[in-house]
């Protein structure tokens, strides 16, 4: 079985590279904002990316070892890596650390590990394997009900760890469920019902409900009226309108004081510089302070002094921005663009539906961390802690990553194999 | 390897089959896929217009960045010295230390040596941190005084173990020394700023600066304060500093106060504190020539050092409770009636309406009687002309003259003579503010027409009404400011030049240049010798034999002056020498008897300190003044305040 190791020519160079560069940027981000002129030993500061140095090196050689392993070991033991991810996430309400308000962790010597991280790819087998299963068929509602599951099992332990940006990541799958099959107006309807969210949340439920009752009689009117449209107009509306309701009591009564409050500074109906709106005005200092091309690697005076909390961990765009500029910013983007897009090609030049659901997997969470976490720093997305992949400090977040993106590099290049023993 | 080629065997089948079906799925697919990139390149698109939108048209937030680091740290220059007229240093400017601590940065401090460091006990130590932790503004990362005014001893231990004390530093800043402990009250105190002066210094000075408060530091707190400097910082998040910005290009340096030299003479200045100890009442001496005030004594005094370093609220606040009132500045404020030393001025008057004339006589019978009217004097020869009545201070022969002036018939009314007499006192500086450099001065006080005509009605009064005030009694106030600058102009012949205390400032000299300016008062030149003569006559045989010195000719006059607090107080002026001037002296001892007792004893040791740089050749006379104590007696409420405040 020589063709179980892949030659160099059938990895794929262009993803590959792109990690090592987002990588190695990364690592120079975290040094930028945990970097200090004077003093650097009071306050330890080589310890963060010195950490995430050895993070990388324990990455790497973790993503030598996937290259080199069996392809099959993923399709095999899929549901095993998913069951252990989920004992994992069970293990930390029982010996789990508590860190910043979040239980999610697991202390492992100096190091702490954040299962949730590795539910990810866990989750992403897992479903690989069972729709990539003989005679699994989208369509059946069986089939669909055990989709959902698997990905809301771990949603919801790290919903209760109290993980919400975590948890959710999972709500990506969505985009991978409708790669392979699940109708485009449910996403609509789902962006819809996001949308309906925020109105509820911005004015009073019965105002909106009058006004899509408006909105109906107005469509109605227009349109060629039949009875199921007629039916169907009702329903959406009523729909709607409990909808709403319930979003504005969760809010009030679910919601935690300071995701409330992290909501609605987003909204703009509170005003908090000292609390929550502090992370995100200060982000946006530092990346509008940045102009057209930085201040320059270590001279951003956000970044050195501090301004901005979190920073080499949810905020390392704000380094980007501050000290490279647009043109270091637009970089950036155009190469988290490059990636998902060679993602994208690489998905749908699989031929096994375990590998090409999987590799949807990996474009679905990439592109929605890129949209929180961007979006985060810029002011357009509420503060929801999700790291920015392969660049944010967090060991467990790049290992995760990295074991994310190699399996899927890994099953890429056994496609030429496939090919092989195909023809 | 079998079971690989049978599923993608069976794969095939299936696809042939269902080719178009296939050809169709690969359609969709591709299309969603379009799909899904459009939706990632729509995202990237509206967080590129956003970053455009922040980073290149919205210029706000580079000025936001710059607001957030850049601090301004103000440099406090070093306040200007204080120098007698001879240079000798009266004030300056020691360090102090303050003990500061960074709570967060405290880290493996060894609580045993530093408490003893510091000389408290670890009770104390813990005490002390509650109570930071409490006070207002307190932050971790800040830091906050933990002892202020750290002894220098303290400080040098402190220093050379400040390794093993992390989060600790001291601060150094200046406060003022004050190298004698004589006047204090010239001198004046600093403290710190009021919200008031702070609003009105347009944001120059910020809350816990120090500014003068009185004496010359509060005159002249423009040249003393300096100018302050400015340095930028770049501060953190926690407003540590970081470092300079851009090298100090937009710092400023700052300027150092100026040096001040007084026209006091220290010497004379110990000799009169001295002298005064135990009394109440003041002293000044002035340069006549040149209006240099040589030395002002306000007894009683105080230490000026009781104004720096911790205590110094507590000990403003003893002093503002001692009831015989240290702090007021009586030399330049409190009036007094000056008693006979006024007939000097009325025998210039006189003879200036006319009415006068150096071989006047009058008759004097143990005193003024006219009408129902008595005025009492002692026993001496009679009748005398002008000359002789200054010498023996004769009452009745001033009365004579008060009443001349104030019903001369040159006047159409009593009212118009009267305010001729205003017009003069008043160019003799008195009943007015001379202007001296000085806070606090007062006007003292000298009845205008309107006054008497308030108490008796218009018209009905004349001179026997107000017959008191030829004598220098009745309602009459004058500082001794006023009786020192009225004895300067009779030594001048005719002018004064307003006292002040600042004689240099820097290397310019004299730099007031409205303390050039000779004010001439309305008496002719001519008209003074008869009167120095006579008062020459007053220290060579008449009531202040006492202050004769042997070799120097001293013009003087005694006044016992009636008060209805107490017993009378004791005042003399005087200048010597007779001819070319040097020094003109008035002192006034509240509550102390004759003129001769105190006064004119006290004025004459310091005219032989001036003028000969020392007062030892009659020990006997030093002795009395020193060891006289005129406060043993109940204090009574202090006769000038209240004079002041019914005027």
């Amino acid at each position: 079985m020589t063709q179980q190791q892949p030659k160099p020519a059938h990895i794929d160079w262009i993803s590959l590279t792109l990690y090592v560069v987002f990588v190695i940027s990364g690592l120079l981000c975290i040094y930028a904002s945990v970097f200090k002129e004077t003093n650097p030993n009071i306050y330890d500061m080589d310890m963060n990316y010195g950490k995430q140095l050895l993070w990388i090196v324990i990455s790497s050689f973790i993503a030598l070892l996937i290259l080199l392993v069996d392809e099959k070991l993923f399709y095999a033991f899929a549901y095993g890596f998913y069951g252990i991810t989920i004992i994992l996430l069970l293990a930390t309400f029982v010996i789990g650390a508590e860190i910043k308000g979040s239980s999610s962790w697991i202390r492992i010597g100096g190091f702490q590990i954040q299962p949730a991280e590795f539910a990810k790819f866990g989750t992403a087998l897992a479903l690989a394997k069972f729709l990539s299963g003989y005679n699994i068929n989208f369509k059946d509602l069986k089939v669909k009900l055990i989709c959902y599951a698997i990905i809301a099992l771990p949603m919801i332990i790290i919903l209760l760890q109290n993980e919400t940006g975590s948890a959710l990541v999972f709500a990506s799958f969505s985009l991978v469920l409708y790669r392979e099959g699940l109708p485009g107006w449910l996403l609509l309807g789902g962006v819809g019902l996001a949308i309906l969210a925020v109105l509820a949340l911005l004015f009073p439920p019965l105002n909106i409900i009058i006004f899509l009752g408006v909105l109906a009689v107005i469509v109605l009117v227009f349109v060629r009226r039949t009875t199921l449209l007629i039916f169907l107009t009702i329903g959406v509306v009523a729909i709607s309108s409990i909808y709403v309701s319930t979003v504005n009591y969760a809010f009030e009564n679910v919601l935690q004081a300071h995701q409330r409050t992290r909501i609605n500074v987003l909204l703009g109906k509170e005003v908090d510089l000292k609390g929550a709106g502090y992370n995100v005005q200060q982000s946006l200092i530092a990346i509008g302070s940045g102009g057209a091309f930085g201040k320059g690697y270590l001279e951003g005076t956000q970044n050195k002094f501090r301004f901005v909390p979190e920073q080499s961990t949810d905020f390392i765009f704000c380094t980007i921005g501050e000290e490279f500029g647009f043109l270091g910013s637009l970089i950036f983007v155009i190469l988290y663009m490059l990636l998902l897009y060679r993602l994208l090609v690489m998905a749908e030049r699989q031929r096994s539906k375990f590998n090409r659901v999987y590799g949807y997997s990996i474009i679905a969470i990439l592109f929605f961390h890129f949209l929180i976490n961007i979006g985060m720093t810029l002011g357009l997305m509420p503060v929801i802690g999700i790291p920015l992949p392969f660049f944010s400090y967090g060991g467990s977040a790049l290992l995760s990553f990295t074991i994310l993106l190699f399996i899927f590099i890994r099953l890429d290049a056994n496609r030429v194999n496939e090919l092989k023993s195909f023809e | 390897m079998f079971l690989v080629l049978a599923f993608n065997y069976q794969n095939l089948i299936i696809s042939t089959l269902h080719l178009p079906c296939i050809l169709f799925a690969v359609m969709e697919s591709q299309i969603k896929q379009k799909i899904l990139f459009g939706v990632f390149l729509f995202i990237a698109l509206v967080y590129v217009i956003r970053l455009l939108t922040l980073q290149i048209f919205d210029d706000s937030y580079v000025r936001y960045a710059q607001n957030n680091v850049l601090q301004e740290q103000t440099i406090y220059p070093a306040r200007g010295l204080l120098m007698d007229r001879n240079s000798e240093l009266l004030v300056y400017n020691d360090n102090i230390y303050d003990l500061f601590v960074i709570p967060e940065q405290v880290k493996k401090l060894d609580t045993a040596s530093f408490c003893q460091v510091i000389g408290i006990t670890k009770e104390e130590f813990i005490a002390r941190f509650e109570k930071i932790k409490r006070s207002k503004g307190y932050a971790i990362y800040r830091p906050s005084v933990f002892e202020k005014q750290l002894t220098i001893s303290t400080y040098a231990k402190f220093q050379e173990m400040l390794f093993d004390f992390q989060g600790f530093f001291v601060d150094v800043r200046t406060d003022r020394k004050y190298k004698y402990s004589n006047a204090a009250h010239i001198m004046g105190y600093i403290g710190e700023v009021t919200e008031k002066t702070i609003e009105a210094s347009n944001g120059y000075y910020r809350m816990g600066d120090f500014i003068g408060i009185s004496g010359v530091e509060k005159t002249y707190e423009k040249e003393l304060g300096g100018i302050k400097g400015v340095r930028y910082v770049l501060v953190d998040s926690k407003s540590r500093t970081q470092g300079r910005y851009k090298a100090g290009e937009f710092d400023t340096a700052a300027i150092a106060g100026k040096k001040i030299n007084l026209t006091l003479d220290l010497k004379l200045q110990e000799l009169g504190e001295q002298l005064m100890q135990n009394k109440i009442g003041s002293v000044v001496a002035i340069e006549p020539s040149t209006g240099e005030i040589l030395s002002m004594v306000s007894s009683p005094a105080y230490d000026p050092n009781l104004f720096v370093g911790r205590d110094r609220g507590n000990h403003y606040m003893e002093l503002l409770r001692d009831p015989s009132k240290p702090l007021f500045n009586r030399p330049i404020a409190a009036p007094y009636p000056p008693g006979s030393i006024f007939k000097i001025i009325m025998s210039l008057i006189g003879q200036q309406e006319e009415v006068l004339f150096p071989n006047t006589e009058y008759y004097c019978g143990g005193g003024f009687n006219s009408g129902g009217l008595h005025v009492g004097c002692h026993a001496h020869g009679s009748p005398l002309p002008l000359q002789g009545a200054i010498a023996v201070s004769c009452n009745a022969y001033f009365c004579h003259v008060y009443r001349t002036v104030v019903n001369n018939p040159k006047y159409p009314k009593v009212e118009d003579a009267y305010n001729k007499l205003y017009d003069h006192l008043a160019s003799f500086g008195m009943g007015r503010k001379l202007g001296v450099d000085l806070y606090g001065e007062g006007t003292g006080f000298v009845p205008k027409a309107t006054y008497y005509d308030k108490i008796y009605g218009r018209n009905h009064w004349q001179a026997l009404t107000t017959i008191s005030l030829g004598i220098g009694q009745g309602e009459l106030g004058i500082t001794p400011l006023q009786m020192a600058n009225a004895t300067a102009l009779v030594a001048n012949r005719g002018y004064y030049i307003t006292p002040h205390i600042v004689r240099r400032i820097e290397s310019r000299k004299n730099p007031n240049p409205e303390y050039n300016i000779k004010h001439w008062c309305s008496v002719d030149t001519s008209y003074f010798p008869v009167v120095i003569n006579g008062m020459e006559d007053v220290v060579n045989h008449g009531t202040a034999y006492i202050a004769r010195i042997p070799g120097i000719a001293i013009c003087g006059k005694t006044g016992t002056a009636q008060n209805p607090h107490g017993k009378d107080h004791s005042i003399f002026f005087a200048f010597a020498p007779k001819d070319n001037p040097k020094i003109a002296i008035a002192v006034v001892v509240e509550n102390a008897g004759f003129g001769a007792t105190w006064a004119a004893p006290i004025a004459s040791l310091m005219i032989e300190q001036y003028l000969t740089k020392k007062h030892d050749t009659r020990p006997a006379l030093v002795e009395r003044m020193v060891k006289g104590n005129l406060t043993h007696k109940p204090i009574l409420n202090d006769s000038t305040a209240t004079k002041t405040s019914t005027h």
